[in-house]
């Protein structure tokens, strides 16, 4: 040990509560810094970060039609951000959001493909809304309920759900509901099993606008979101209020497979009018980061997503002129959320550095 | 006397955001000597000592071993300068054995079971103690626990100890025990240091006594030379009357009967045997025992909130008509209307929501009221600008989260709330746990007013001085079993703990 | 007879990536610390793996590479990547506080998204397709033993028909397992994971412990991923069989309660659920269906082990929680 060095030049403490106008600058910060960081892997592959963001951006916004499969790909992921925002708000580690996906697309797709001669469209798109959303909310169901009586560990459990139900999809693919023989494939939807679109983009997005909406008021007006607020910051006080923890856990991960389901039925219905293994193409994983980033707001997650599905389309685009795969979308999002939970570090805590009258010093 | 010294705090400053923990305080610890640092809950002992102990790092000041300035960054450092410090949570693994825990973090020792098993009972002879190295943690008790703290400590060479409130858990016969122990401590040369409110151990036990009061440094005395008015003084600054108002009740009437409460844990072990007991309208019934002996489980079986074998818990109307609570849900308890309120021992982690503020904590009595879906957020605010007038609670806005007020200010929000949900039974753990005195004196009132109001109230406490004066009657617990009731108006401290050590001996000349 | 040895010989190599991941999970978990990114960190010990024996064979020429410096070329790169991912987790969590799970989640995307990103790149640099020569292949599938001993009925494939990876891990588990048990650090590491105040106050660095295993465990974890792209994808990159392994190594730690040992046997056990759609048909379950078996086991046995109930089984105290020696 030294002796010159009698304190250590820097060390933590726990910050008093940050004006929220700081901390959303530093948040705000973080992911320029992040947006930054995600060009690395462009550079390394010999091409000029600049343009690539140039040729993201021309890629996702440049031409109307552009937009609209920009915002297409906002939809799903901007609805599952708002299913999973609940669990984690309850701090419900739920990443099964892709299988309840999928568990609503199977349901809806049952009716589209055997029902559709039978009711009329408006009907059927309503019993197809309903069906996916029952059918999401008792995937998400199942894991919630061995949380509540066993507490399962939840984020296995709700993951392993994931993979079980894409299998299901896989076997309906090549087996029951197999189109032509030896496709593979599962035929297209009718058209009157296809959601009919406003502004030439399906109406997916206006049913994801109005459950921002209701998620803004269920989860700050209501009870329940009372209820899960509570949960969230320690069960046992909820338990000494008399709340019962187990069927609000298990209430609430029906609520968010359902709506998890519901954007599964979006997802057929609106834009791939068919149902494939693939069918949540990631969107469950990648809404995580949406609800994270936007800190459970439900109006920021609006923004959120739309950045991210600039993000991903517009890697695509770079992947065909450029070359450069289109993975890069997945690293950059997974920076965005290291950058994001960084920040949150200098938001909590203050470095303090050694100087001859201590100084609060920030960062 | 100045070459005994062995170490120094010079104008030692430490903050934890705003608030100032320690300010500008000056310390000295000597060999062969035992330092009392008294002071209320809340006056910054603890903080003081955790930094010898490499647990915080001052933010002004220096540290002077033997004359010469040093730094302990790290726990690690302070045992190069034999400072050892038995915090108040014992820092032991439990799934480790003793020995395992006695040898943790030692750079130099060989994991070879035979020279650690000679050298711990080379300690365990000079000082009489007795573990088995090989027994596991979460199979001792907390006397045992606490003997292995001290071994550890003295294992690593340690000639500064430093005890946080190490008597908190105690009988009163195996601190005695202790008392010996540090006292031959003393004898070898060592420097001895224990943390304390507790002005008949400082009497009894030290040579000296450092006062802290809010922070500050008040004084140092010779034991020898004081006395306990004097130490009070001290210690709250100005003269207190100690005695604690106790108004009786015209009429106490039976409220809640108590029948044969057993309890089992998910383990299988046994926490709560055959408990009876009546609670009474108008009456403060204290419980005391030490930690753990069931007084958790009592309250939250009461409450529905732990799982009960076998038992009832019987509540009556002023008409006699009664209910009973066991087999009900917290939820269904509250809808019979019997008026239960419950002031948990874990402020934030039971009591209240620590990320919401007063608002949000009102809620947590009323969220259920109304009709629909949607909450009531009115009258929770009313309620809680009035909690916030009524008991002066310090606090920006009725929205700033509880978890960054203040120990004392959290509990006025959790009291003022179960106080306003007008009680007929009100149940508080540790009520004044980490307040300082004017705030313990308010809670008191608070208690003593509702019991004069008809209440019946349970006082689940620890110091025993502070429940002969409060309570009406005392209800001992020892190891989940009713040690015996005694009437704390001619019950004396020796008496109680001994009950808290011996289950049976009292029952017969119980006053039931 | 002879089926049943080929699903047993067969679930040891599958079972041995398995091995891996849970092995540098259980170490990463030793310190308290939940690192949810196995899956992403798998893809990218596979997908660097194969970049490293790739280039190295490329830079040398096919004629003149080793088959043993491809190996050791192969392992590097894939700890390296590894390490370098959880050492970013370990930043964020251990240095900043952050959610370990979300931080977890947050490597799992980053990670898969590199593994691609690599796989992706190296086939478009290359025109199409990035494999290893036959000779290399031939490398890492390379059975250590000598014929005679292989040779030997029955034991002789169970035993010693499996390449170098295999004995590697079952050495790494036991090795482990003492180091745990027997040595000091392995104690030190414990305490830092059951209880880090007590380990801190103990004058344990558990900065260091924390990162030192996070780091090793992750490159463990990846190297499980090299080895699926170079034994069992036959060293071309392929995210699709990868995909989920990673998860099924978190899942394993649980299942094997935080012990080496337990490992070898419950990977194996698992290799053989993921391989059985393979080996043994059975006429009336569909192969889809089949392909998810063992995620259905993973999920009963969350469930069973969930509901047992033992001091001595049970994860260690401090898992997923940060540690802050001032906080109040």
């Amino acid at each position: 040990m030294t002796n010159e060095a009698r304190t250590p030049w820097v060390r933590l403490a726990k910050r008093d509560a940050m004006d929220p106008r700081k901390a959303w600058a530093i948040r705000l910060g973080s992911i320029l810094i992040a947006l930054l960081l995600g060009m690395i892997p462009v550079f390394i592959t010999g091409n000029n970060p600049i343009a690539a963001y140039g040729t993201i951006i021309k890629g996702a916004l440049g031409r109307p039609i552009y937009i609209k499969q920009t915002v297409k790909i906002a939809i799903p992921l901007l609805g599952c951000a708002l299913a999973i925002a609940p669990c984690f708000k309850m701090r419900f580690w739920n990443i099964g959001a892709e299988g309840q996906i999928t568990a609503g697309a199977i349901a809806a797709s049952y009716f589209a493909l055997y029902w559709y001669q039978k009711v009329p469209s408006t009907l059927l798109l309503l019993i197809m809304f309903v069906s996916a959303a029952v059918a999401g909310g008792i995937w998400g169901l199942i894991p919630a309920f061995f949380k509540a009586k066993w507490n399962t560990n939840e984020t296995l459990f709700t993951l392993m759900m994931n993979y079980i139900i894409i299998g299901i999809v896989a076997w309906l693919q090549g087996g029951p509901w197999e189109g032509r023989k030896g496709s593979q494939i599962i035929p297209m939807f009718d058209q009157s099993a296809r959601l009919p679109e406003v502004f030439g983009v399906h109406i997916g997005w206006i049913i994801v606008l109005v459950m921002v909406v209701l998620m803004h008021i269920y989860m700050n007006f209501t009870k329940h979101g009372y209820e899960i607020a509570v949960i969230g910051d320690s069960e046992n006080t909820a338990r000494y209020a008399g709340m019962n923890v187990g069927r609000i856990m298990m209430r609430t991960m029906f609520l968010s497979g359902a709506i998890s389901g519901i954007v599964g039925f979006i997802v057929v219905s609106g834009a791939n009018h068919t149902l494939y293994r693939g069918v949540a193409n990631g969107v469950g994983f990648t809404s995580i980061t949406v609800a994270w980033l936007s800190q459970l707001n439900s109006f920021a997650m609006i923004v959120i997503s739309m950045i991210l599905a600039i993000l991903t389309k517009g890697a695509s685009k770079l992947q065909t002129e450029l070359k450069v795969p289109m993975s890069i979308s997945s690293i950059v999002t997974g920076i965005l959320l290291f950058c994001m939970l960084s920040s949150e570090f200098f938001i909590n805590y203050q470095l303090i550095f050694r100087q001859k009258k201590s100084e609060e010093v920030c960062r | 006397m100045q070459n005994n010294c062995a170490i120094q705090m010079c104008s030692i400053t430490k903050r934890f955001g705003q608030v100032v923990a320690n300010d500008g305080i000056n310390l000295e610890i000597r060999r062969g000597e035992i330092l009392s640092l008294l002071g209320e809950n809340g006056s910054g002992k603890t903080t003081l000592m955790n930094m010898l102990a490499g647990i915080y790092q001052p933010d002004e000041g220096e540290i002077l071993a033997d004359g010469k300035p040093i730094a302990i960054r790290s726990p690690k450092d302070a045992y190069s300068y034999g400072i050892g410090m038995i915090h108040q949570h014992y820092k032991l693994v439990d799934v480790f054995t003793a020995a395992q825990n006695i040898v943790l973090g030692l750079n130099d020792e060989k994991l070879d079971l035979k020279t650690i098993n000679s050298k711990v009972k080379r300690i365990c002879d000079r000082y009489s103690f007795a573990i088995a190295p090989e027994r596991k943690i979460y199979d001792m008790s907390v006397s045992q626990k606490q003997t292995v703290e001290i071994v550890k400590v003295l294992y690593r060479g340690a000639d500064i100890l430093i005890l946080d409130e190490p008597t908190a858990v105690l009988t009163p016969q195996e601190t005695e025990k202790l008392f010996v122990v540090l006292r031959a401590m003393k004898e070898d040369g060592k420097a001895v240091v224990i943390i304390t409110h507790k002005l008949n151990e400082v009497m009894e036990l030290s040579d000296e006594v450092a006062v802290l009061r809010k922070g500050k440094y008040i004084g140092r005395v010779r034991t020898s030379e004081t006395n306990p008015q004097q130490l009070t003084d001290m210690m709250v600054g100005h003269s207190v009357v100690l005695n604690i108002d106790r108004p009786e009740y015209s009429d106490p009437f039976p409220r809640l009967t108590v029948e044969d409460l057993t309890c089992v844990d998910h383990e299988g072990v046994t926490k709560l045997d055959h408990v009876s007991f009546t609670a009474m309208g108008g009456e403060i019934l204290g419980v005391a025992g030490i930690a753990g002996s069931g007084q958790k489980e009592l309250l939250e079986s009461i409450t529905g909130l732990y799982p009960v074998k076998e038992g009832s818990v019987r509540f009556f109307e002023e008409n006699g008509c009664e209910t009973e609570l066991i087999g009900k849900t917290p939820m269904q308890i509250r809808r019979t209307g019997v008026g239960m309120a419950f002031v948990p021992e874990d402020r934030l982690g039971m009591g209240l929501v620590g990320s919401m503020g007063m608002t949000g904590n009102m809620m947590l009595r009323s969220w259920r009221s109304g009709k629909g879906l949607f909450l009531n957020k009115k009258s929770p605010e009313h309620l809680a600008k009035k909690v916030w007038n009524d008991l002066e609670v310090v606090t920006p806005s009725t929205s700033f989260p509880v978890r960054r007020m203040s120990g004392g200010n959290v509990q006025k929000v959790l009291v003022g709330r179960e106080i306003a949900s007008r009680p007929r039974i009100l149940m508080t753990a540790y009520p004044v746990r980490g307040l300082d005195i004017n705030t313990s004196y308010t809670i008191y009132n608070l208690l003593t007013e509702q019991k004069m109001g008809g209440v019946a109230v349970v006082f689940v406490g620890e110091d025993l001085d502070v429940m002969l004066e409060l309570c009406d009657r005392i209800l001992v617990l020892c190891g989940g079993k009713v040690s015996g009731i005694v009437d704390a108006r001619n019950a004396t401290k020796e008496q109680i703990g001994l009950m808290m050590t011996s289950v049976g001996q009292r029952r017969a000349s119980d006053d039931e | 007879m002879s089926s049943l040895i080929a699903l047993l010989v067969a679930s040891v190599t599958f079972g041995t990536v398995l091995m891996y991941g849970t092995l540098g999970e259980i170490l990463t978990e030793k310190s308290g610390n939940l690192n949810l990114g196995v899956e992403g960190i798998m893809y990218m010990g596979g997908a660097f793996g194969l970049a490293g024996a790739f280039t190295y064979e490329k830079a040398v020429g096919v004629a003149a590479s080793n088959g043993f410096v491809a190996i050791v070329i192969a392992v590097v790169t894939a700890f390296a990547a590894g390490a370098i991912a959880s050492l970013i987790y370990g930043f964020i969590t251990i240095t900043l506080r952050a959610n370990q799970n979300v931080t977890g989640l947050a490597l799992t995307i980053f990670g898969t998204g590199v593994g691609q990103f690599t796989g992706e790149f190296m086939r478009v640099r290359e025109g199409g397709y990035v494999a290893l020569s036959n000779h290399l292949k031939g490398a890492f599938t390379f059975q250590i033993f000598p014929s005679f001993l292989r040779d030997i009925p029955v034991i002789g494939r169970i035993l010693f028909s499996h390449n170098a990876f295999f004995y590697i891990a079952i050495a790494l588990a036991v090795a482990m397992h003492f180091f745990f048990q027997k040595t000091k650090t392995g104690m030190y590491l414990r305490s830092v994971g059951e209880s880090p105040s007590t380990a801190d106050a103990a004058g344990i660095n558990i900065t260091k412990y924390k990162y030192l295993a996070t780091i090793i465990g992750g490159g463990i974890s990846a190297i499980g991923g090299m080895v699926y792209i170079t034994t069992t994808a036959g060293c071309v990159w392929n995210h699709e069989g990868l995909s989920g392994v990673g998860w099924l190594a978190v899942a394993l730690v649980i299942f094997c309660m935080w012990r080496p040992l337990n490992a070898i046997w419950g990977s194996i056990l698992f290799g053989a659920l993921m391989i059985m759609y393979l080996r043994v048909r059975v006429a009336f379950i569909p192969t889809e269906i089949y392909k998810i078996l063992p995620y259905i086991v993973t999920v009963v046995v969350l469930v069973f082990s969930s509901m047992r109930n033992n001091k001595e089984k049970q994860p260690p105290a401090s898992l997923g929680v940060n540690y802050f020696r001032e906080e109040r």
